[in-house]
C-alpha cells in the first residue's frame, strides 16, 4: 500500500515546524512517529499533500522534573516514556501505560505528542493522561497556550490544537507513593484496548476510560462514588454511566460496558481503592 | 529528493519520491530482499529491521525519515560466513518453518536482548509481541532466544 504522492518538509526547529505549516495551510501534517498517520495514509484515509517532518526535534525529546510537575517534551517515544526512571519514582502510571502502547517496534517510533495529537479514544495515553490531569502546551503563530487535558479531547480524532500548532509539552503533576492502576482488555497482544481504565488516587481519585465513547472519558461517577466512601466493587458499578461506546468486530457496546465495569473494579483495586 | 542511508555499512544515495516506504527502499533500491513484507498494515513485523539500532517496521516509516541514518538488516548481520548467535540460536532451536517471519523475528529477538539482556521466558514472549510466526506456535523461537540470551549456541 503507497500513500498518495506528497511533499516532504523536514524541520529544522519548532519555529519552522510551525512557519511551514502556516505557509501550506490545511493541505500539510506535522509528521511525529508517523505511527498512527501512516497507516492512515496508506489505507488513503488520509491524504496529505505537505508533510512536516518534527521526528528530528530532539530539543522536544525530554522528560525533566520542572518543580511542582514533570514535563515532558512532545517528542518523547513511548519507550523513553516507559523506561524513564524519573517517571517510574514520580509517575509510575504514565510509564507503565506507555509500556503498553503497540509492540516494542512501535514503542521505538511513536511520541506522546503524536498519541495526545491523534487523540484517539482507544489509545492508551491518552486516558491516563486525562486521569492524571495533564496540561499540554501549544505553539502557534501567535504564541504559546496551555490546554487543560479535559478540555484537549474534542471528539473521534479531533482535539482543541488548531491545525497551525504544534503540540510541543506534556505536563503532569507528581504522583510519588500514589496508588494506581492500569487495566487494558484486548485480544493480540500489540493491539488497541477494546475497554481500558486507568486510575489515579492521591488523595481524590482520577479515573479514565479507553475506548468507551467518540473521546478518552472521565468515570465522574464512579469517581463522585469513590469520593462520598463507596467500595471498589459498587462504585465500578457506575462506570458506564454516560459514555456511549463504540460498535465494531471487536465488541458490541453491551460487552463494552459491562467490560467497564469489571476493568474499573480492578484498576480501583490495584489502586488500592 | 534525495535520500543518503547507511545500510549494513555501505552508504547508498538516491533520488526518491517522498511516499516511499523504507522496506521498498532496501528491497528495490538497495537491492536487500531478506526483509519481508508481510501484512503491510504495520501488524506482523516480518519487515522488522534496526533503526539506528533499534527495532522497528520498516513498512510504517518512510525512506525520507531513514535519511541520515544507520540502517541494519538481515543481511547484515552475519560476519562472513560466521552466523550471528541469534542467527545460530533460530538455527539449532528449530525456531523457523517456512521461515517468512525469520528476518523479522530475528531483527526484533536482537534489538530485544540489547534492551534485556537477561530476559525472562514473559519478558521474550512480550518482547515479541509485535511479530506474528504463523507455522512454530513460538515456542522454539522463544526457546532460541533464551538461548541466545544464555550464550548457548554452537554448542553440539
Ligand atoms: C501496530 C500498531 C499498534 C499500535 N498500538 C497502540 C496501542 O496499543 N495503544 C496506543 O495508544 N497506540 C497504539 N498505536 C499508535 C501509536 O501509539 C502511535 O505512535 C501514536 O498514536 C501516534 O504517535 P506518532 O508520534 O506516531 O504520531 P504521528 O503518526 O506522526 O502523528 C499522529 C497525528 O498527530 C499529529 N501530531 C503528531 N505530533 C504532533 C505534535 N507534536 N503537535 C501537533 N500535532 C502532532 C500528526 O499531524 C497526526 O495527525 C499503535 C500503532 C501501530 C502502528
Ligand atoms: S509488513 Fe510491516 S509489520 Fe507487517
Ligand atoms: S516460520 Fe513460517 S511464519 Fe514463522
Amino acid at each position: 500500500m503507497i500513500p498518495v504522492a506528497f511533499d516532504y518538509k523536514r524541520a529544522g526547529s519548532a519555529e519552522e515546524a510551525i512557519a511551514l505549516i502556516a505557509e501550506y495551510g490545511d493541505d500539510a501534517k506535522l509528521l511525529a512517529g508517523g505511527h498512527s498517520l501512516l497507516p492512515l495514509m496508506k489505507l488513503r484515509l488520509a491524504t496529505p499533500s505537505v508533510l512536516v517532518d518534527v521526528g528530528r526535534l530532539s530539543d522536544l525529546s525530554y522528560i525533566t522534573d520542572a518543580g511542582d510537575h514533570l514535563a515532558i517534551g512532545a517528542l518523547t517515544r513511548h519507550r523513553d516514556v516507559e523506561t524513564s526512571e524519573l517517571l517510574a519514582a514520580q509517575s509510575p502510571l504514565l510509564a507503565h501505560s506507555a509500556a503498553n502502547v503497540g509492540d516494542n517496534q512501535v514503542r521505538h517510533r511513536g511520541t506522546i505528542g503524536g498519541s495526545v495529537a491523534h487523540a484517539d479514544p482507544a489509545s492508551d495515553l491518552p486516558a491516563t493522561l486525562l486521569a492524571l490531569g495533564a496540561t499540554f502546551v501549544a505553539k502557534g503563530p501567535g504564541g504559546e497556550r496551555t490546554i487543560a487535558a479535559t478540555d484537549f479531547f474534542e471528539g473521534f480524532l479531533e482535539s482543541a490544537l488548531a491545525a497551525d500548532e504544534l503540540l510541543t509539552e506534556i505536563r503532569v503533576p507528581k504522583t510519588p507513593g500514589a496508588g494506581w492502576g492500569y487495566q487494558k482488555f484486548n485480544r493480540r497482544a500489540q493491539d488497541w484496548a477494546i475497554v481500558g481504565c486507568s486510575v489515579i488516587r492521591n488523595g481524590t481519585t482520577g479515573v479514565a476510560l479507553v475506548n468507551m465513547g467518540s473521546t478518552p472519558l472521565r468515570a465522574t461517577a464512579v469517581e463522585q462514588a469513590i469520593a462520598q466512601g463507596a467500595s471498589a466493587k459498587d462504585a465500578a458499578e457506575f462506570a458506564a454511566e454516560g459514555t456511549e461506546p463504540p460498535s465494531d468486530l471487536n465488541a458490541s457496546p453491551d460487552y463494552r460496558r459491562h467490560l467497564a465495569k469489571v476493568l474499573v473494579r480492578r484498576a480501583l483495586e490495584a489502586a488500592g481503592v | 529528493m534525495k535520500v543518503t542511508v547507511e545500510v549494513n555499512g555501505t552508504t547508498y544515495s538516491d533520488d526518491v519520491e517522498p511516499r516511499l516506504l523504507l522496506v521498498h527502499y532496501i528491497r528495490e533500491n538497495c537491492g536487500l530482499t531478506g526483509t519481508n513484507v508481510g501484512c503491510d498494515t504495520s501488524s506482523c513485523g516480518a519487515c522488522t529491521i534496526h533503526l539506528n539500532g533499534e527495532s522497528v517496521k520498516s513498512c510504517t516509516v518512510l525512506a525520507a525519515q531513514a535519511d541520515g541514518q544507520k540502517v541494519t538488516t538481515i543481511e547484515g548481520l552475519a560476519n562472513g560466513d560466521q552466523l550471528h548467535p541469534m542467527q545460530q540460536a533460530f538455527h539449532e532451536n528449530h525456531a523457523l518453518q517456512c521461515g517468512y517471519c525469520t528476518p523479522g523475528m530475528i531483527m526484533a529477538s536482537v534489538s530485544l536482548l540489547d534492551e534485556i539482556p537477561n530476559p525472562t521466558e514473559a519478558q521474550v514472549r512480550e518482547g515479541l509481541e509485535g511479530n506474528l510466526c504463523r507455522c512454530t506456535g513460538y515456542h522454539n523461537i522463544v526457546k532460541a532466544v533464551l538461548a541466545a540470551a544464555e550464550g548457548k549456541v554452537g554448542a553440539q
